[in-house]
């Protein structure tokens, strides 16, 4: 693959409720920090690609409406509806196909303005699945129960997650949720979805990010130390949650062997110094280990109890604090490689992992981890 | 970020709300299947000879080796068992009963896959992975997933 880095990363803080921000005022915001970071003006940006979705804009077409605030005019506008992940993907390509040489990736979510139960009830089969209710956190319940059940972990080991992730959010000045609490806050914690509890759950966030992608020649005009992208793999589980034994994640495996593949990976556990994984749910950052390989099937509960996917851990998970601390919509997935590229380059702040070298994020779109993207990146191209 | 002077800002915000009707053609597949459950109290499902997988609901193509699954039809159920189950306690008007709501994934005797649905006629506690139930049929049915009312549980059946 020729190479293509990441030169240029911004993002919002991460609000409950951004009263001061419309979507457009977001996106100017990362989009103006990003092009600072990178050293670029607008007009060292090729094309752009809008991560956003229609229900949780209020509007059909929502892409187009933030063309003006991430400074589109004239320029190539592509779209993607899904996780920001599959933007950045999508953002690569482009540069790949060797029309651009500059990519503006940009997400923006609210969650604050809509009605969250009701928008993820209608990622549902109309027919079969959406009538009866389902939403986002009653799958997931589905989905932690199975879990639990099919490989004996445990809630309590689950709840580790959301410990040691609101406690990371403290070193994060930009996430929303720093917490210091505690396994008996989070077991105790309001029942929503048994066994799914209010502190197992990623909280409503507003929030935006972008991340500016070039390719070799153009990333070297850049202010800032490349980020490579070293590897990137994508695959979809069935739809339908029946199709599926839910307490696997074959999908993540699949897109996991293929970025390690592409990354010259052997060992992940070796190769990985650092992961922002899509913890929407506490049980989901175990779950999404396993899935990456970071331990073998059924043994995500011993590897959060080992602490080494604590910050001071051998492969910390989530330093920047997760989903869990901060859950933009559409956001989080680009959020995670925004995470990751700071952690490489040394300009983690507080949060930094000492000598990260090579960082693991990744993203994922649809109930219950139904679609996953892992990009493999790096300060060094290999 | 929030800047200060918000604190005591006038909020200006537009209160509206997307409606829009919409009809969604079930298509042949799921016209069969739902005319079954409200004609004859019967479930159904599709297999895959080549895969070995009998779907519920049924689909018209395997999504595993893209095979066409016409005339393939089985009848599955009405018993099953429990494979995962959830407790719902909050509110929420898209929610077909006020809380407690207990969703169910539930494989079908002869499937295998798993359907999404309620259950019901039993405690929240005594609810385990692995126990047997069986579909309740609506009274009045009008071709449509709620024909089925939920699942019961149903052991030694």
């Amino acid at each position: 693959m020729e190479p293509v880095a990441i030169v240029g990363v911004g993002q919002t803080r991460y609000e409950r409720q951004k009263r001061g921000d419309t979507f457009a005022d977001m996106i100017f915001e990362v989009t103006s920090k990003a092009l600072e970071d990178a050293g670029y003006a607008i007009s060292d940006i090729d094309n752009v690609i809008t991560v956003s979705n229609d229900f949780w804009d209020g509007r059909t077409i929502s892409s187009m409406a933030v063309m003006d605030a991430c400074g589109a005019f004239g320029k190539c506008v592509s779209t993607v509806e899904g996780d920001g992940a599959f933007g950045a993907l999508y953002g690569m390509m482009r540069i790949l196909s060797g029309q651009f040489g500059t990519t503006l990736v940009v997400a923006h979510g609210k969650g604050s303005e809509s009605a969250m139960n009701l928008i993820t009830n209608a990622m549902f089969d109309p027919v079969y699945q959406r009538p009866l209710g389902l939403d986002a956190i009653s799958s997931a319940a589905l989905q932690m129960r199975r879990y639990m059940d099919k490989y004996g972990v445990t809630e309590r080991q689950c709840a580790m997650a959301s410990v040691k992730n609101h406690a990371n959010a403290r070193r994060n000045p930009l996430a929303q949720l720093p917490m210091e609490i505690t396994l008996e806050d989070v077991m105790g914690s309001r029942k929503l979805a048994e066994p799914i509890k209010l502190l197992d759950c990623s909280p409503i966030t507003d929030g935006a990010c972008a991340l500016i992608l070039a390719n070799g020649d153009r990333a070297c005009k850049a202010e800032v130390a490349p980020v490579w992208i070293r590897g990137v793999g994508h695959c979809a589980d069935p739809f339908f949650l029946g199709d599926r034994d839910l307490a696997e994640c074959a999908a993540l495996r699949t897109a996991a062997k293929k970025a390690y593949a592409m990354a010259g990976v052997n060992d992940p556990k070796a190769g990985i110094d650092v992961a922002e994984v899509y913890d929407a749910f506490s049980y989901q950052e175990l779950m999404w280990t396993e899935g990456l390989g970071f331990c073998g099937p059924g043994e995500g509960g011993e590897l959060i109890e080992s602490g080494k996917t604590a910050t001071d851990g051998e492969l910390p998970v989530n330093p920047s604090g997760g989903c869990l601390s901060a859950h933009a919509m559409m956001v989080a997935g680009l959020a995670r490689i925004a995470e990751a590229a700071l952690q490489v380059r040394g300009d983690a702040g507080d949060r930094q992992v000492p000598g990260a070298k090579t960082a693991l994020a990744h993203g994922v779109n649809g109930p219950c981890g139904q679609s996953h993207c892992v990009f493999v990146v790096s300060s060094e191209l290999g | 970020m929030e800047a200060d002077w918000l604190k005591d800002a006038e909020e200006m915000v537009l209160k509206s709300r997307i409606k829009i009707p919409y009809t969604w053609y079930v298509g042949e597949t799921g016209g069969r299947f739902f005319v079954d459950i409200r004609d004859n109290k019967r479930i159904t499902g599709t297999r895959c000879e080549k895969c070995g997988i009998n779907y519920v609901p049924p689909r018209k193509t395997c999504g595993r080796c893209f095979s066409d699954l016409d005339d393939s039809w089985r009848e599955v159920g009405p018993g099953g068992v429990v494979e995962s189950f959830t407790v719902v306690h909050y509110h929420e008007v898209s929610h077909p009963k006020d809380p407690p709501v207990i969703y169910g994934l539930i494989k079908l005797d002869g499937a295998d896959t798993a359907l999404v649905h309620l259950l019901a006629g039993v405690e929240p506690g005594e609810i385990r992975t692995g126990m047997r139930v069986k579909a309740v049929f609506a009274e009045k049915r009008e071709g449509h997933m709620k024909d089925i009312e939920g699942f019961v549980p149903a052991e030694g059946s």
